[in-house]
């Protein structure tokens, strides 16, 4: 595989200046507005908006449970594709088609489904509660919305992936005496794990954000199950508009740290 | 190793162990129900719990209609234009090596973590009345926010990552060397993409436009922000869903969410469709 | 590309196909429970409005959240009206947005409020936990499901209506705190709006009592049967008094100002009158109230204006960031 310049290849200047163009109309300046607005806050204004411990206690639930469901994403997203990749079976095909139905289904009407389901008197909530497991309402609840609206992605990287790695390299490693756990470890891993890597941090990243479908399976109490999409909103019902700003400024920093660190890992990964 | 070992291996390799097998298979049937197929008759057996007739009366519905159309149109504006930008994308990201890359990488990824609240106020930051540009929007009549450009702007930024996110790893990991053979046969830039790169990256590039479409016909957070609720006017599909739930019509809002649910449905299995008809056509060529 | 053709079809398809508005139209901004009365009240007003001899008008009405709809309006929204849960989100079209002079208030007859409500109990049928007042809903496991005060004008008239009931029993603002501090203890899930906390108590069953406006637990009473659910009555709660106004900016620029002032004082004929009580809101018309008094439980109740000071202290003072709202959350 070649990872070096390509002389002969054309289109790199007409690709990347339309694409910064692209992304610097669309996103960049947009949100560039959102920083713009921060500064009318000073710095220790900023701190104070964003140490105040709701704030805190809120950053702390949104990125632990969108970091939870990113990494059960990753073990079944993992499974379903190697499975779907990998087998024939009854239902192969309804199942990799209703894959991506989570990002066809407006969020909110995820929420109030999954709401109706693992409320106490729901269908799977009744269930549970007769174990003592209290699901809607809780930290629980909300990474369970959060796993399904993020399912697809660690799906649909590792997927077309994993169907281009010829299963003769498998064989191969296999036929010269190689187990299954070496054979998943010295040639499915490598080749695997940057699209793994970035399906675990668009769904995480993904998570962080959501909105629709946690409102209504939170619960929303201040200090326990208050997301900070949500802690926005009540800013904005304030009318404090740069308060908004400047909690909107801190996630997508923490995110864009986090989506960037995984983009240097995986490159490292990828040139040796 | 004697070739009877190598045998035995490949066989079992080939073979795989059947018990692994089928719990594998369980277990992604276990997770599909649980997590998929559940929540999604939930909302089914709402929406026909009172017969077929509720459900295409609630659909039928002239406010419906109008939301259907609004929801195709940003539809029809935000994919081809992001599925352009992630052509090119994932163009000069794959084929070249420069400087910047994983920052231009995580820029792409980036409105996929914007939360949806956020990403609907930076356009009311922008163009609201009390916004960057207001004042000069007001003065030239013109409206983008609480009105379907805004609508339309706001589809496009959840779903700009889709198309170049699915091709990125799928061109990467086919490297460059096709398309230097076919410059060094003479193939001009123009002719290299479209019978070299574009067959290579069809699928990838179908699986971004479908879930480009479905996102962009179920976003709900960011279009919320922008759209200012007026009913039959400024109402996508999802919206709209929102509003009959709150008018305690829970039953044609569950039907117009199985509507959407149907598009996204008859997508999926297009694609799908599709794929198999020109895999089994390219196979056929392959014998022949 | 079969792509681009299909998209460009359903362009044209979706431009061509856009209605022609050619008489007027109103856009009407408002809070979350006003939807079914304004479907009818606007069905009447047209009626009245043409037999005056004035061309048909298209009201087109925009529900959600007040303080949403307030900053929708605010941010550009281009209301004729606005009808929305307090007036202090009517002052802030204002003070942020400069879009009606500041006394909007004194323009329409009381204080600009054509209808009233109040904040009742919604229990479960038979009433099993014996909730008859403010204090019952402190007691040893009772869920109370109340929307968040930060998110949803109706969940501040409960707060404030609770709050009056702790000052008056127990005598002391201090105590009224630890009142609505072990109250909020009490609620297992805060919605971010009044709709979403009847939809969490109705449809899923959650928390034994429901703190509603008026008008919204009558609706759930017709819309859901009356047989699952009853109306408490507490010993005291507050006069909601969810305020209108022309949005003098936008009426002006539109021309519409004369159609939008009809359509408001139109409220307050004995006509609008009925229809707002007929959709469980209290009216402000002596001779319609007292058609409707069978219809509404006799209340003691104390008012924003003279027990609080009004919605430009209480909002501050209780729900601001740092206010006692926060102060209860904060100090468990």
């Amino acid at each position: 595989m070649s990872r070096r310049i390509s002389p002969v290849i054309p289109g790199f200047g007409l690709t990347l200046g339309y694409t910064l163009v692209y992304l610097s109309l669309l996103v960049l300046i947009p949100l560039g507005a959102l920083f713009l607005k921060t500064t009318d806050l000073t710095w220790a204004q900023f701190i104070q908006v964003i140490s105040a411990p709701r704030v805190l206690a809120a950053l702390k639930l949104s990125f632990s449970t969108a970091f939870f469901a990113a990494l059960i994403n990753g073990v079944i997203g993992t499974l379903l594709a190697w499975v779907l990749v990998r087998y024939t079976f009854p239902g192969r095909k309804i199942i990799d088609a209703m894959i991506d139905l989570p990002f066809a289904l407006p969020t909110a009407v995820a929420g109030i489904a999954l709401t109706a389901l693992y409320a106490p008197k729901g269908l799977i909530g009744s269930l549970a509660a007769d174990i003592g497991l209290k699901i809607a309402y809780t930290p629980l609840g909300i990474t369970l919305a959060l796993t399904f609206v993020t399912l697809p992605f660690v799906v649909r990287t590792v997927q077309p992936v994993l169907a281009d790695i010829p299963r003769e390299v498998e064989e191969a490693a296999a036929c010269l005496g190689a187990k299954p756990l070496q054979v998943a470890r010295h040639v499915l891993l490598p080749a695997l794990l940057p699209a793994w890597l970035t399906g675990f941090a668009l769904a995480f990243a993904r998570g962080v954000g959501e909105y629709g479908s946690v409102i209504f399976i939170a619960g929303n109490m201040p200090m326990k199950t208050e997301i900070l999409p949500l802690l926005i909103m009540v800013k904005l019902d304030q009318y404090d508009y740069t308060g908004a700003t400047a909690i909107g400024v801190l996630m997508l920093v923490v995110s864009f740290i986090l989506l960037l660190a995984i983009n240097l890992l995986q490159r490292r990964i990828e040139t040796p | 190793m004697t070739s009877a070992t190598l045998t035995a291996n490949a066989n079992s390799a080939r073979r795989g162990n059947p018990l692994a097998r089928r719990l594998l298979i369980a277990g992604a049937w276990l997770v599909f129900a649980l997590f998929l197929l559940l929540p999604l008759l939930v909302v089914l057996s709402e929406a026909f719990k009172q017969g077929v007739g509720t459900f295409f009366t609630a659909i039928l519905e002239p406010d419906a209609i109008s939301a259907l159309k609004l929801t195709l149109t940003a539809v029809a504006i935000a994919v081809p234009l992001n599925l352009v930008f992630g052509v090119s994308a994932a163009w000069c990201v794959s084929k070249y090596e420069f400087t910047g890359k994983s920052l231009l990488v995580t820029l792409i990824d980036l409105p996929f973590s914007v939360s949806p609240v956020i990403a609907g106020l930076i356009y009311v930051l922008l163009f609201g009345a009390q916004g960057y540009f207001g004042q000069w929007l007001s003065d030239h009549d013109i409206q983008i926010v609480f009105a379907i450009p805004g609508i339309v702007l706001a589809t496009i930024f959840v779903t700009v990552p889709f198309v170049a996110r699915e091709l990125i790893p799928l061109m990467q990991e086919q490297g460059t060397q096709e398309e230097e053979a076919a410059r060094l046969l003479g193939a001009n830039g123009w002719q290299m993409f479209w019978h070299v790169t574009l067959p290579n990256i069809k699928w990838g590039l179908i699986y971004g436009v479908v879930l480009c479409t479905a996102r962009a016909m179920g976003e709900f957070g960011a279009v919320s922000v922008v759209s200012g609720h007026i009913r039959g006017l400024t109402n996508t599909l999802p919206l709209h869903v929102e509003i009959l739930y709150n008018e305690y019509n829970h039953v044609a809002a569950f039907s117009v969410a199985s509507l959407l649910l149907a598009l996204a449905l008859i997508i999926l299995l297009l694609k799908q469709w599709s794929e198999a008809r020109l895999s089994r056509l390219k196979s056929n060529a392959d014998e022949e | 590309m079969s792509i681009r053709t299909l998209s460009l079809s359903l362009i044209a398809s979706a431009l061509f196909a856009a209605p022609a508005l050619a008489q007027t139209t109103l856009l009407n901004v408002s809070y979350d429970p006003t939807r079914e009365l304004y479907v009818e009240y606007n069905k009447a007003f047209n009626k009245h409005w043409t037999a005056q001899g004035n061309e048909a008008v298209t009201v087109q009405q925009s529900h959600g959240g007040s303080g949403k709809q307030a900053r929708a309006v605010i941010d550009g929204l281009k209301a004729d009206v606005v009808t929305l849960a307090l007036a202090g989100d009517i002052d802030e079209l204002h003070k942020l947005g400069k879009l009606i002079p500041e006394n909007w208030q004194e323009r329409l007859p009381q204080a600009s409020t054509p209808y009233t409500s109040t904040i009742v109990f919604l229990v479960r049928k038979g009433n099993p936990k014996n909730i008859k007042d403010w204090g019952d809903l402190t007691k040893d496991g009772v869920e109370v499901i109340t929307p968040n005060p930060k998110t949803s004008g109706g969940a501040r008239w409960n707060f404030l209506a609770a709050w009056a009931w702790a000052q008056q029993h127990y005598g002391s603002e201090a105590k009224a705190q630890e009142y609505v501090k072990a109250l909020y203890q009490h609620v297992p899930v805060l919605d971010t709006g009044a709709r979403a906390s009847t939809i969490t108590f109705v449809n899923n069953q959650i928390g034994d009592v429901l703190l509603a406006w008026e008008n919204e637990a009558f609706l759930a009473l017709k819309e859901q049967g009356g047989d699952q659910f009853e109306i408490v009555a507490p010993s005291l709660s507050i006069l909601a008094e969810p305020p209108v106004s022309v949005v003098d900016k936008n009426v002006d620029k539109h021309g519409t100002r004369k159609v939008a002032e009809a359509y408001l004082q139109y409220l307050y004929s004995e006509e609008g009158q009925r229809i707002a009580a007929k959709n469980f809101y209290r009216p402000r018309n002596e001779k319609v109230a007292a058609e409707f008094a069978q219809q509404f439980p006799n209340l003691k109740l104390v008012t924003i204006d003279k027990d609080f000071g009004g919605w430009k202290t209480a909002q501050p003072k209780f729900f601001n960031d740092g206010g006692v709202f926060d102060q209860i959350y904060q100090a468990q």
